[in-house]
């Protein structure tokens, strides 16, 4: 057996324990808690609030900031808070859900590429390269514009949006790793195509790519809103952050605070993701893999 | 020069129909007829046949794409469902708005970020440095529809220096301009300073010091024509994310251009105006992919040369 | 005298990389700057005019008088205004020594601009010239071209014609010929010794190569670990070197029982700076004369027979010592 041996399980152990070590700087431990803050309080949302997302309360529409609806209410007189919690489940989940499939299918399709070669290689370099040069706003708008506004359309839109820089990152990935020894090595032993791919390859670029898909998970968390903003992601009465400044934006001399808050929701979301997936980079040591392709 | 713009142009060919097709496509991967998808509301029979004979939709696919881009080429992108106008005309309508902005925008970022990246690699490793990239890092990170709508609280709601939307007078250019620029101004700072980094430690500034010139000259007619080259192709990759942004911005304040067609008739199902912005958006990011080989060609002669 | 170098020591951070540096160099001759990589050489070039500044480099001790004047407390605007015109500087790789998106007429013109205050047509007929003078045909076909066009060996004739676009009196080549092809280091040296000759320049010529340096120099400078170990006119350093290190150079160390030229290399490297001892000669380790003495203080420095040699142990002066190969 080689020195470099293939690890055992598809989940390197330091990346299992990657999460944990982003905590320990200080940057990585603010946008780490900032983060589980934010997914408590969307599943915990029913038990958090003593509002109901949907119901109007027309008397009480447009109430500033107070202590009965810390962030104020929207038009409706719905509580911002609630409508803020509730739409942490619709934004967090659609973008999550999207990066999480568009990942799987990046990392089989640039595996594959970058595994196989030839022909096929090429072909899904010239499909992938067209999408590249393109915005994934304008093929966002490009997919919804064929499925129809909502949350499936706005799923499938980030999905293949951001499957393109997947699989490039992966089989880029691949590319550099096939000719390292220990795959040689496997190679050697008799290992089938697939083994290699599998048990060596795969898990070998998992790291990067992960973190390359979280980082994803705040572009697409905007992608996401900016769709909402448009009025063609989550339909109402669903609350999302995008949809909530949508019907905030007209109303910016009545209730500054219905558009500032959703939208703070985001920047703030989208930063300490960045800054997490930055402290896990870090940790990890693979800045330069993921940053240059 | 001339050689080499007829190469990369040539080579815009096939990306560009491939693109066509797409767009062409969606017409037909819509669900239901597409005809009905084209169809005026409230159209008779006789519009229904003729729209048929035009588009040729009793013909095989590949036929009627050929008539579809036989149009599109001639500038008829046949007649908006909603509007009742031709689309062309909508679109020659909103274009110099989108031109307006995304041109000022880009000028925006070019200069402003350029210039933050310069003072940031000077200085590198200084507060300074670190000052001025903290503040893009944060500032490229935030969704710009917001900036947008934060720009609009702060000085027209607010302080009433500007107009809230619309597109009457420069003064409405400002606030818009500003919100897709400082994304973009991020991004150029960004490179700009790593690729100025990199260009002073390469050997030929030892040389130039060697040769007695002024360190600033140095910096500004040595290493800076250098560092644009990377700068250059990022921006040309980018043009696209910055009509993006022109999209979403035009959204936000309310004004008239390719964006707000874009979204407005994708909220009313205009699906020929859809077709229509889709494509010319398409067709801006792959000039300004163009622009940028040939802006980088001419910066460097390597490249013309065919060396790099 | 040109240049004169007194006692120079240099510091970069906590790393004491010169330590009482000394040589001389007058108009027409050539000053050999020799040693292996690491020993200080290309750092002492930088130090004369200042470069070491921007590499984080301090002159800590000794002086560096240029016609007279001490440059080495000479504020930077005075230097650069020096650089360039009264010393010019050819660096190691032709290869990107130029800015490859500037033509090489615009490169060599801008030394005559900036020094001699020339108008951009006069310098460019002085460009012209010069590159003429140094044998490149088509000087003016070649002034509108740009660095990737040339080869190596016509780079590093670019590199010299800046060094004479504004009548340079000090020229400092670091390791001029060691990026290029064998047959273009010999016309890259030629021309070098015939500037000399014919303008009267000052050269120091820094390289590890003691065929160049047998061929075109008048002086030589043995560099150990950032200590002078020799130096002298070379005639006398050739025929008997006195420092075991710079018989070593040569390519032989006369020793007892030994056949001249049997040992090629020397065995062991140059210590890294942070390794450096203070009181003991830094060859010690690698020395096959070294003793407790060596190893215990740092060696004197002896003046006989015209050269300067730094050892506890030379090697015995020319009556005594065999012929040596060259």
């Amino acid at each position: 057996m080689t020195a470099a041996a293939p690890r055992p399980g598809l989940l390197p152990a330091v990346l299992r324990s990657a999460p944990v070590l982003a905590f320990t700087s200080w940057k990585g431990a603010i946008a780490g808690s900032f983060l589980l803050l934010l997914i408590l309080g969307a599943l915990l949302a029913p038990w958090l609030t003593p509002y109901e997302y949907d119901v109007q309360n027309l008397p009480g529409a447009f109430q500033p900031p107070s202590l009965a609806h810390p962030m104020g209410t929207d038009e409706f007189g719905r509580d911002l808070l609630t409508r803020i919690l509730y739409g942490a489940r619709t934004s967090l989940s659609v973008s999550g859900v999207a990066i999480a499939i568009s990942l799987f299918c990046g990392m089989v399709l640039g595996a594959s590429a970058g595994y196989l070669g030839g022909r096929f290689d090429r072909a899904v370099m010239v499909v992938v390269d067209l999408t590249w040069a393109f915005p994934e706003i304008l093929v966002a708008l490009m997919l919804v514009a064929i499925i129809g506004p909502g949350t499936t359309g706005t799923l499938v839109a980030i999905c293949v949006a951001y499957l393109a820089q997947f699989t490039r990152l992966t089989r880029a990935q691949v590319m550099s790793l096939k000719s390292e020894t220990f795959v040689e090595a496997a190679r050697g032993m008799g290992a089938s195509g697939t083994a290699i791919l599998f048990r060596h390859l795969l898990p070998n670029c998992l790291g990067p790519v992960l973190v390359a898909g979280m980082l994803a998970t705040g572009d697409a968390i905007i992608l996401e809103a900016t769709l909402g903003f448009f009025g063609l992601g989550a339909q109402p009465p669903t609350p999302s952050w995008g949809g909530m400044m949508s019907s905030g934006s007209g109303l910016l001399f009545k209730g500054p605070w219905i558009i500032l808050f959703p939208g703070l929701c985001i920047a703030l979301t989208v930063v300490a993701i960045n800054l997490f997936g930055d402290a896990l980079l870090h940790k990890l040591d693979i800045r330069e893999r993921v940053r240059s392709a | 020069m001339l050689g080499f713009a007829i190469r990369r142009i040539l080579m815009l060919v096939p990306v560009f129909l491939a693109v066509s097709v797409i767009i062409f496509l969606m017409i037909h991967l819509l669900p239901g007829d597409p005809i009905d998808n084209l169809l005026k509301i409230g159209a008779g029979p006789e519009q229904r046949a003729a729209l048929t004979a035009k588009y040729g939709l009793d013909r095989p696919l590949y036929e009627q794409y050929a008539l579809w881009l036989g149009n599109v080429l001639q500038g008829d992108f046949g007649t908006a469902i909603v509007q009742r106008r031709p689309v062309a005309s909508l679109i020659g309508q909103a274009l110099p708005y989108s031109l307006a902005l995304g041109g000022l925008a880009l000028v925006m970022s070019t200069v402003l970020g350029v210039t933050v990246g310069v003072i940031a690699a000077s200085a590198k490793g200084s507060w300074l440095d670190q000052g001025l990239m903290g503040g893009v890092l944060f500032g490229s990170m935030l969704p710009n529809f917001w900036i947008g709508l934060l720009l609009i609280l702060i000085f027209s709601v607010s302080l009433g220096w500007t107009p809230v939307s619309g597109a009457r007078g420069w003064e409405s250019l400002i606030l818009p301009v500003v919100t897709i620029g400082l994304g973009g101004t991020a991004l150029v700072a960004r490179v700009t300073r790593v690729a100025m980094i990199d260009a002073q430690s390469r050997d030929f500034v030892m040389l130039l010091h060697a040769k007695g010139v002024h360190p600033v000259v140095i910096q500004l007619r040595h290493v800076l024509r250098h560092a644009l080259i990377p700068v250059v192709t990022i921006l040309a990759l980018r043009i696209g994310w910055i009509l993006g942004g022109a999209v979403t911005v035009e959204v936000v304040f309310a004004r008239p251009g390719l964006g707000s067609l874009l979204i407005k008739s994708l909220n009313q199902h205009d699906y020929p105006v859809v077709q229509a912005s889709l494509l010319i958006l398409a067709m801006a990011v792959l000039l300004g992919t163009l622009l940028g080989d040939l802006l980088q060609a001419a910066m460097d002669p390597r490249i013309r040369d065919g060396l790099k | 005298m040109l240049l004169e170098v007194k006692d120079l020591s240099l510091s970069i951070g906590i790393l004491r990389l010169l330590d009482r540096v000394s040589f001389a160099v007058d108009r027409g001759q050539v000053l050999g700057l020799v040693g292996e990589s690491g020993s200080g050489k290309s750092l002492t070039a930088l130090a004369l005019t200042g470069l070491v500044r921007r590499i984080g480099g301090v002159v800590t001790g000794g002086v560096i008088l240029f016609d007279g004047q001490d440059l080495a407390g000479l504020p930077e605007p005075a230097l650069r205004r020096l650089r360039g015109k009264r010393i010019a500087f050819i660096t190691q790789n032709p290869m990107s020594a130029l800015d490859a998106l500037k033509t090489i007429g615009d490169q060599v013109d801008q030394v005559a601009r900036l020094h001699l205050g020339l108008s951009r047509r006069a310098a460019r007929a002085r460009t012209v010239e010069i590159l003429t003078r140094l044998r490149i045909p088509d000087a003016a076909q070649v002034a509108r071209a740009y660095p990737h066009q040339l080869s190596g060996g016509m780079k590093q004739r670019v590199v010299i014609a800046m060094a004479l676009a504004a009548d340079a009196e000090l020229i400092i080549a670091d390791e001029p010929t060691t990026a290029l092809d064998v047959t273009v280091q010999a016309q890259i040296v030629m021309i070098l010794a015939d500037l000399v000759r014919q303008r009267q320049i000052g050269l120091i010529l820094i390289t590890h190569d003691m065929g160049v340096v047998a061929q075109i120099c008048d002086l030589v400078c043995v560099l150990y670990a950032g200590r002078v170990a020799e130096s002298g006119p070379v005639e006398t350093l050739f025929a008997a070197p006195r420092h075991p290190y710079s018989a070593a150079l040569i390519g032989c160390i006369p020793r007892e029982g030994m056949a001249p030229g049997a040992l090629k290399g020397i065995p062991g490297g140059v210590p890294s700076a942070a390794a450096y001892g203070d009181a003991c000669c830094r060859f010690a380790e690698r020395c096959p004369r070294a003793d407790a003495l060596c190893r215990r203080t740092r060696p004197p420095e002896r003046i006989e027979g015209g050269m300067t040699v730094a050892c506890h142990h030379p090697l015995p002066l020319l009556s005594a010592a065999p012929e040596v190969a060259r």
